[in-house]
């Protein structure tokens, strides 16, 4: 296929929604699922004569986002004004940001297939949200302001990226930041996490870069990787037939799994930038910058590091590493316990995650086990007190009841059966009901022994220790 | 109780009377009223008399006086206000058709002061459109004609405002000045406007023409008047980013403060070639006068004032551009009644709503805003601007006041010059390079011309020196007596 000639050069831009209280510019509610238009006030509908006024936390997560990725943060920034007119955008301009942006380079890093990349950022800028339309089909169309004057960031990638697979796990790993910064939900289906792609060819040995196409409209990270692949296979077939590739913005139809051109009156807009004259510059000093830097938390990347140099088997650091809450936890629980860490990983993955809806509640002070009552349950079964089976049985109740496992395992009688003569007397009933197993182990199917193990714990009803078990079976199988 | 004779009635005297209990506040309101349905129809000040509204806002003040209660310093003074300070609840239109009908849902901090200090809104005020303009022959609604002569511009943007006040048709108003709305009606009309220091009156609430140079500011029949009016609705409005978080003077205190040993400063690109003889005369005559009440003159120099208008019209048209992007009939305002795709309903809506100036001036705005001429136009002038702001600064280390002629010419004829803009644009000249650099200038009557019309004396001051400017204008008007001429109630 002709695709191995061409080298794809991709660059995003994603827009992060901030969480913050109120909106960038005004003291209506960012909040969402009210009526249409019931989080507005004169500034974001941008009536006459209604003016913006900076919120101090928008800027403060952007702040963050930009020492979290290692961009340099401007001492003084300003906003610009760009202009377009379309219903949703109530002033007829959009205040963004342009000649000073609040954070320039930086990087954001990810892992694929096992393979550490770093994707340079060109930028990282604060500006406002439009508001919503809404096509009804009756052929009228409304428009809810609601979220007009949400802050966002808008952080711009240099082309790094070489596939459609390394942009969507770039905008995984934006989204797993934002999310550990608690600046944004992060959320692709509810839009609080936005991507436009910039994708060209070029001749694999080729240094100057291609044509490049815009896509819109990418709405998920199957999106990311299906519009990018389809453009990546479309430019391919058009460079192939010695065709040029025009510069336009395509946006993607993921039921028709295509894209399609946009009209092209869209095509070279003048937005008129100029600096916004209703809002002075915006001064973040050192101290604000060294408060906010002492405020990061662990970053993913530095986690990752950390929990590969404790011997975490790479397929449950990922998952500790996907979310905040989860390492967390997990570094409470360990701090308990600190030789079990890889039992206690295994836990936690399997037992308490498939438990909470929301990876939020793990840290909650309401959780049914917090993480030392966790580190507790898997030293006992570590300890041999609790079969592994037994733990299980005990995490379920620890969940459903709040309590600890000692307390349960001490007023329950819970324990592992390790009353020997009993043991003994139900390996040697074992033994009996099953004489031709036990003549194939000793003519040498060694393998067997599992299958004896299986019939104690069976008439145990799980509560023996295995331990103990095997050995007791080992002398009388001799 | 009787109100006293409106005609010519300061303000103060009118809040002092009314504290005092010498008439009552619906008196006032019902005498002004009156005026207004008798001779308004001559003049065209008003795009919107409240009475309902003032009448019930006197009786409430009138209530809470008679209970003892200290109601403000304005208690049951009849103001107007241009109509492009939106007003919760009364129809705003920035004298504009694409705003008939706009009812604001929130108060511009300016008029909720005047309204906190127990003034009376009698109503919206007649100006150029988007306040674009400098006789208001541009309102989309009706001229304003000038008490002085009826042929006769009253000046603008703020032309009702100033009208009003001149034929006592209110107490006091509120205007806007971007290039000398405030000012150059002032002189036309014989009054007293003063544009204070940019960022010292909240432009919250103020439907923006050019968002860098609008400045809110009063009008009064007096000095006092005016400066009793600025001390209310100054100070710093958290709701504009722009506003400046200094205190607010004395401003009234200042008018009678004299001025033994200030030094007035007299630019000598505001006295070249192509000046009325006649304004020319009234302000020499009037610096001789400040110089016998015990100021010295001083010869300065402001060489960049030949670029001022170039600049202005550069970065106000831009702004311009801009902040009326907003009128696109989705929201609010007119809407064109069918279109068929949403470029037409744009291109329809504005077409019709906006008139030959604003428009005029959004394309040369979105022409000075392209893309790769941002340097060669908005650039350059906000450069420009900065050594217009500088000419000022090292002026000041020289004098404490500047004086000039408001405008080289008295008040031009209704028509004479709506027809070439340009022309329109240059009489801007000496009212122009205050708001770009920001500093506070006053207008006063200082003599008439032979024909009767009046002539204005600029009073300009150091950023945040409003206090320098009412001591030269008070120390003038209490040497001279033109401020209780008043013109003839048109019949």
């Amino acid at each position: 296929m002709s695709r191995e000639h061409y080298q794809a050069v991709i660059g995003l831009e994603v827009h992060v929604q901030l969480a913050t209280r109120t909106k960038i510019f005004s003291s209506s509610a960012a909040a969402f699922g009210g009526e249409p238009n019931q989080y507005t006030d004169p500034t974001c509908l941008g009536l006459p004569g209604a003016l913006p006024v900076l919120n101090r936390e928008a800027v403060d997560a952007a702040v963050r986002l930009g020492l979290a990725c290692g961009s340099r943060i401007r001492s003084r920034c300003r906003f610009a004004r760009k202009h377009y007119f379309y219903p949703d955008l109530p002033k007829g301009f959009q205040i963004s940001q342009y000649d000073e942006p609040l954070c320039e380079g930086g990087r954001v890093s990810f892992r694929l297939h096992g393979k550490p990349h770093q994707v340079r950022l060109t930028r990282i800028h604060m500006e406002d949200d439009a508001g919503k339309n809404v096509h009804d089909p009756s052929g009228v169309s409304f428009v809810d302001f609601n979220r007009a004057g949400v802050p966002l960031c808008e952080i711009v990638s240099e082309p790094d990226l070489r596939s459609a697979e390394e942009a969507a796990e770039y905008v995984r790993a934006i989204r797993t930041l934002v999310r550990y910064l608690g600046i944004s939900d992060g959320n692709m289906e509810e839009g609080s996490l936005r991507c436009d792609a910039n994708v060209s060819l070029r001749r694999s040995e080729a240094s100057e870069l291609g044509t490049k196409t815009e896509l819109k409209n990418i709405n998920s990270f199957k999106h990311v990787r299906d519009a990018i692949e389809h453009e990546i296979t479309r430019q391919a077939l058009l460079l192939d037939r010695g065709e040029v590739i025009t510069q336009e913005t395509r946006l993607w139809d993921p039921d028709r799994g295509v894209s399609a051109a946009m009209r092209s009156k869209e095509q070279a807009h003048d937005y008129r930038y100029f600096p916004e004259p209703d809002l002075p510059p915006v001064a973040v000093d050192e101290a604000w910058q060294e408060q906010a830097r002492n405020a990061l938390p662990e970053l993913p990347e530095a986690r990752y590091a950390r929990y590969t140099d404790m011997g975490l088997p790479a397929q449950d650091t990922a998952v500790l590493v996907a979310e905040r809450a989860i390492g967390d936890y997990f570094d409470q629980a360990r701090a308990v316990a600190p030789e079990a860490k890889k039992k206690i990983a295994n836990w936690l993955i399997n037992e308490v995650l498939a438990r909470v809806e929301d990876t939020r509640q793990l840290m909650d002070p309401a959780i049914p086990v917090p993480p030392a009552a966790l580190a507790e349950l898997v030293v006992l079964v570590e300890q041999g007190t609790l079969s592994g089976k037994m733990g299980k049985e005990v995490f379920a109740r620890m969940w459903q009841e709040r309590r600890s496992a000692a307390d349960i395992v001490a007023t329950e009688a819970v324990a592992v059966l390790s009353d020997r003569p009993a043991l003994e007397q139900a390996c040697a009933r074992a033994l009996a009901a099953s004489p031709d197993e036990v003549a194939r182990y000793r003519a040498g199917n060694l393998k067997l022994l599992g299958f004896f193990v299986g019939k104690v714990m069976k008439e145990t009803g799980g509560k023996a220790d295995p331990r103990v078990v095997n050995e007791i079976l080992g002398k009388l199988l001799g | 109780m009787p109100a006293p004779d409106l005609r010519g009635a300061a303000l103060t005297e009118l809040a002092a009377g009314t504290a005092a209990g010498k008439w009552s506040a619906r008196d006032l309101v019902e005498t002004y009223l009156e005026r207004i349905a008798q001779l308004d129809k001559k003049l065209g000040c008003f795009l919107l008399v409240d009475g309902e509204g003032a009448r019930k806002t006197a009786d409430a003040i009138d209530k809470r006086l008679a209970a003892g209660e200290n109601v403000g310093p304005l208690a049951g003074v009849p103001v107007g206000l241009k109509d492009i300070f939106v007003t919760r609840g009364l129809e705003t239109t920035a004298g504009s058709k694409i705003l008939k009908g706009f009812i604001p849902p929130y108060e511009s901090t300016a008029s909720a002061r005047l309204a906190a200090a127990g003034a009376i809104r009698l109503g919206k005020l007649n100006m150029d459109e988007f306040a674009m303009g400098s006789s208001n022959e541009n309102s989309a609604y009706y001229p304003v004609h000038n008490p002085w002569n009826l042929d006769r511009v009253p000046g603008g943007s703020s032309g009702g405002s100033a009208a009003a006040v001149a034929a006592s048709l209110c107490a006091g108003a509120l205007g806007t000045d971007t290039g000398g709305s405030i000012r150059q009606p002032a002189s036309f009309c014989g009054i007293v406007g003063i544009k204070p220091t940019y960022g010292r009156v909240s432009r919250y609430g103020v439907i923006a023409f050019a968002s860098s140079l609008d400045h809110p500011g009063p009008f009064g029949r007096t000095v006092e008047d005016a400066a009793a009016l600025l001390e209310v609705i100054a100070g710093h409005d958290p709701m504009d980013s722009t506003s400046i978080p200094r205190p607010v003077g004395r401003y009234r205190a200042a008018c009678t403060a004299g001025i033994t040993g200030m030094r007035i400063g007299v630019p000598k690109e505001y006295f070249q070639a192509g000046m009325d003889s006649e304004v020319e005369n009234a302000v020499n005559l009037a610096l001789a006068e400040l110089g016998r009440a015990g100021a010295s003159i001083v010869p300065v120099s402001l060489p960049h004032t030949q670029y001022a208008i170039a600049t202005y019209y550069l970065i106000c048209t831009a702004e311009a551009s801009s902040n009326l992007a907003r009128y696109d009939g989705i929201r609010f305002g007119h809407r064109t009644a069918s279109a068929a795709s949403l470029e037409e309903l744009y291109a329809k809506t504005r077409g019709e709503g906006f008139g030959a100036e604003p428009k005029r001036r959004i394309m040369l705005g979105t022409y000075v805003l392209r893309a790769g001429y941002y340097e060669a136009y908005y650039g350059k002038a906000l450069r420009a601007r900065r050594l217009i702001a500088d000419d000022f600064t090292a002026a000041f280390a020289q004098c404490d006041v500047l004086v000039t002629p408001t405008s080289p010419i008295p008040a031009f004829k209704l028509g004479e010059r709506a027809q070439d803009p340009l022309q329109m644009y240059l009489a801007d000249i000496y009212t122009v390079a205050p708001p770009l650099a920001g500093v506070p200038a006053l207008s006063q009557c200082c003599g008439f011309t032979a024909a009767g019309l009046p002539i204005g004396l600029q009073s300009i001051g150091p950023p945040l020196g409003e206090e320098a400017v009412f001591r030269v204008a008070g120390a003038y008007q209490g040497r001279t007596d033109w401020h209780t001429r008043l013109p003839r109630d048109p019949s």
